[in-house]
C-alpha cells in the first residue's frame, strides 16, 4: 500500500460484507416463503423482507464502491486523500443511517414509517428500491456529495488517469440520476417513467462506468500489462455501454404507457447491451493471457476474469433472453425477470466488488503478494460455491419463468391458470432455488471463513519470522 | 485491434458517443412526456385517484404486488385487476376490494399472506380508482390476458 489513507477503505469493505451477509439473511427467508406463505408471518411480511434484501443489496454496493474508490483514487492519483476525516465521518453516518433504515422497515409497519418520518410533507416512498423515508434520501446525498467532493478533489489534486476519470464520471452520474428519486409525479406513467432514470441508468449506466474502471485497476495490478493498453480497452468498453444503455432504457418502456416507438427503439439498443459485456469477457483473458508478472495474488485475477463471465451471463445472456419485445410481452413480471436479475446483479456488481477486497485487504495487511496459499484456496472454494450456487438459482428461476408463461400467459382467457393458481405449480422449481440458495449461503460463510484463516497465516508468518530472527541473531 | 485504433479514437467515441446518445434520450423524453396526458387519460386523474397512489406506496404493496409488470413477483398483477375482478363495473369492484382488504389474512394454511392494512372504506376507495384509473392507461395491451 502506498499511500496511508488508502487504509479507510476497510471499515468500508468490512461493513459492507456484513450488510451482504444481511441480504443473503433475507433472501433466504424469502426464498421459504416462495414455498411456505406462512414463513416469518406477521412478523415479517414478505414485502419488509424483500424491501431489506433489496436496500441491503444497494447499500453495501455503495459502501462497496466507495471503498473501492477510497483504495483506488490515492494510489491512481499519486497523492494522499484530500480528507480521511471527512470520509470517516460519512463512514459513519451512512453506516448510521443505513442501519436505522433497515431497523425501521423491520420494527413498524411502512404506513407507521411514513407517518413517522413525515412522508405526507414531500411523499418519495413506497416505490420499488426506493422504499427509503425521505429524510435517509436527503441522508444519501450529503453523504454522496461529500464522497464525490473527497474524491473530486483528490483526482484533481493529483495524476489524472483515465482509470480515475472514469470512476469519477460513473459516479458523479450515481449521484446525480439518484436526484431523481425525489421526483414523485401524480401520474402513475410519468413517475414510473423517471423512476427508471435512477434504476436502469445506474446498473445499465453509471454503474457500469464504475465497474469497468475498478475491473481495469485490479487488472493493472495484478497482470502488470502495459496501461495504455488497457485504457484503450476501458474507453470502448464504457462507450459500448452507454451507447446501448441509454436508448436501452426503452425495454423498460414497453408495457408502462410511453409511446409505441419505445417497442422497437426499446429492442434494438438492448439488443446491443450484451456487448460491452463480451467485450469484457474477451479483455479480462486476453489481457490476463499477456501478463507481464506472475502476482501471488492468483484469487484476486480468478475473481476479475470471475465477475467479467458472471456479469457477461447475467447481465447480458439472461438480458438479451427476454429483452425483444415480441418476447417481453409474454415474460415481463415474470421469474424470468427475477432470474436475469438475481444473476445479473451478483455476476456485475458483487463480484466486482468482491474482486476489489480480494486484491486490496491482503495489501492493506500488509501482505503485498496476498494472502497465504491456504486462505487463497478456501477463497477459492467461496468462489465456486457462491457461482455455482447462483447459477442455480438463475437456472431454476428460468424454468419456473418459463413454466409460468406456459401456465397463465399463453393460454386464452378462460383456460390460462390464474397467478396464484400457477404459483403453486411452480414450487418445486422454487424448491430447488431454495437448495441452491443454500450453496450460495455456505459459499458466502467460506468467503468470511478465507480471512479468518488469512489472518491466522498472516500472524503465524510473522512470528515464525520474528523467530528466526531471534535464532540467528 | 488493429494498432490504427488508438486511444484518442477511442475516447473520442466514449465521449461522442455518450454525448450524443444522451441529447437522444433528453430529446425522446419531451417528447414521451408531452404525448403521455394523452395515453394515460390526464383528465381522469381525481383527487381520489392521487390519494389511491399515496395509500399504494405508503402500504408498501409494490413489496408483493406487481403494477404494469413492475415490483415484486410474490403476488398477483394489479394493473388489470379492475378488469380481472370487476368486469368493468366499478361499483362491483370497489364492493369486491372493500370484502377482499378487509378478509386478510386469508386463514389458509402455507398460503402466501396479505398483512391486515387496517384501511377505511373510504380509503379503500380511493385504492379502487387508483387501480380503475391504472387499468385504462394505454400500455400497449399488455398483459396478454386477463390472468396478469
Amino acid at each position: 500500500m502506498k499511500y496511508e489513507s488508502q487504509l479507510i477503505a476497510k471499515p468500508y469493505f468490512i461493513f459492507a460484507m456484513i450488510l451482504f451477509a444481511g441480504q443473503v439473511i433475507f433472501g433466504l427467508l424469502m426464498g421459504l416463503q416462495y414455498i411456505n406463505g406462512d414463513a416469518g408471518f406477521p412478523y415479517i411480511p414478505f414485502n419488509a423482507a424483500r424491501m431489506v434484501h433489496t436496500n441491503l443489496l444497494i447499500v453495501w454496493m455503495l459502501f462497496g464502491f466507495m471503498g473501492a474508490s477510497y483504495y483506488l483514487v490515492p494510489e491512481e492519483a499519486e497523492t494522499e486523500l484530500y480528507s480521511p476525516m471527512l470520509a470517516k465521518i460519512t463512514f459513519w453516518v451512512f453506516a448510521f443511517a443505513g442501519v436505522a433504515t433497515i431497523l425501521g422497515y423491520l420494527l413498524v409497519p411502512y404506513a407507521e414509517l411514513a407517518r413517522i418520518t413525515k412522508n405526507e410533507l414531500f411523499p418519495t416512498m413506497g416505490r420499488e428500491f426506493l422504499e427509503q423515508p425521505t429524510i435517509t434520501k436527503i441522508g444519501i446525498v450529503l453523504v454522496c456529495l461529500s464522497f464525490v467532493f473527497n474524491i473530486g478533489m483528490t483526482i484533481l489534486r493529483g495524476r489524472k488517469t483515465v482509470i480515475n476519470m472514469v470512476l469519477l464520471t460513473g459516479l458523479v452520474g450515481l449521484a446525480v440520476f439518484y436526484l431523481f428519486s425525489f421526483y414523485n409525479p401524480d401520474s402513475l406513467t410519468l413517475d414510473k417513467y423517471f423512476w427508471w432514470f435512477v434504476v436502469h441508468l445506474w446498473v445499465e449506466g453509471v454503474w457500469e462506468l464504475i465497474l469497468g474502471a475498478l475491473l481495469a485497476f485490479v487488472l493493472i495490478k495484478v497482470t502488470g500489462v502495459d496501461r495504455e493498453h488497457i485504457e484503450k480497452w476501458l474507453y470502448v468498453i464504457i462507450a459500448m455501454a452507454l451507447i446501448s444503455g441509454l436508448i436501452g432504457m426503452g425495454h423498460h418502456y414497453f408495457w408502462v404507457g410511453p409511446p409505441r416507438y419505445w417497442l422497437w427503439m426499446g429492442s434494438l439498443f438492448s439488443a446491443l447491451e450484451p456487448v460491452p459485456f463480451f467485450m469484457m469477457v474477451v479483455f479480462a483473458f486476453k489481457v490476463v493471457k499477456e501478463r507481464r508478472r506472475d502476482h501471488g495474488n492468483k484469487i484476486a485475477t480468478t475473481w476479475a476474469q470471475g465477475t467479467a463471465v458472471m456479469a457477461f451471463l447475467g447481465a447480458g445472456v439472461w438480458g438479451f433472453l427476454h429483452t425483444l419485445a415480441p418476447v417481453n410481452y409474454y415474460t415481463h413480471g415474470s421469474q424470468l425477470t427475477a432470474a436475469h436479475g438475481h444473476l445479473a446483479f451478483f455476476g456485475a456488481y458483487a463480484m466486482v466488488v468482491m474482486c476489489m477486497i480480494s486484491y486490496s485487504m491482503p495489501v492493506m495487511n500488509g501482505r503485498l503478494q496476498g494472502n497465504s496459499a491456504r486462505a487463497q484456496k478456501v477463497e477459492r472454494i467461496s468462489f465456486w460455491l457462491m457461482c455455482i450456487g447462483m447459477l442455480g438459482i438463475t437456472f431454476a428461476l428460468t424454468a419456473a419463468g418459463i413454466w409460468q408463461v406456459a401456465l397463465q400467459r399463453l393460454p386464452e382467457a378462460g383456460e390460462a391458470l390464474g397467478f396464484m393458481a400457477t404459483q403453486t405449480e411452480l414450487t418445486p422449481f422454487y424448491v430447488v432455488r431454495l437448495g441452491f440458495a443454500l450453496i450460495f449461503t455456505a459459499g458466502v460463510i467460506t468467503y468470511f471463513t478465507s480471512f479468518v484463516v488469512a489472518n491466522y497465516d498472516g500472524k503465524k508468518q510473522l512470528s515464525d519470522n520474528a523467530n528466526v530472527v531471534e535464532k540467528m541473531a | 485491434m488493429a494498432e490504427k485504433f488508438t486511444k484518442s479514437m477511442a475516447r473520442n467515441i466514449y465521449y461522442g458517443g455518450s454525448f450524443f446518445f444522451l441529447l437522444l434520450l433528453f430529446g425522446l423524453s419531451v417528447d414521451t412526456v408531452r404525448q403521455l396526458p394523452k395515453r394515460e387519460n390526464r383528465d381522469a386523474l381525481t383527487e381520489q385517484v392521487i390519494a389511491g397512489k399515496g395509500l399504494w406506496e405508503t402500504n408498501n404493496c409494490i413489496g408483493c404486488h406487481s403494477l404494469m409488470g413492475e415490483g415484486a413477483y410474490y403476488a398477483p398483477e394489479l394493473a388489470n385487476v379492475f378488469d380481472r375482478r370487476g368486469a368493468g363495473n366499478e361499483a362491483a369492484f370497489k364492493s369486491y376490494m372493500r370484502g377482499w382488504m378487509n378478509a386478510q389474512p386469508l386463514p389458509i394454511p402455507h398460503r402466501r399472506k396479505m398483512p391486515q392494512f387496517n384501511l377505511t372504506d373510504e380509503e379503500i376507495d380511493s385504492l379502487a380508482e387508483f387501480l380503475i384509473w391504472t387499468s385504462r392507461i394505454d400500455d400497449n395491451n399488455w398483459p396478454p390476458n386477463i390472468e396478469g
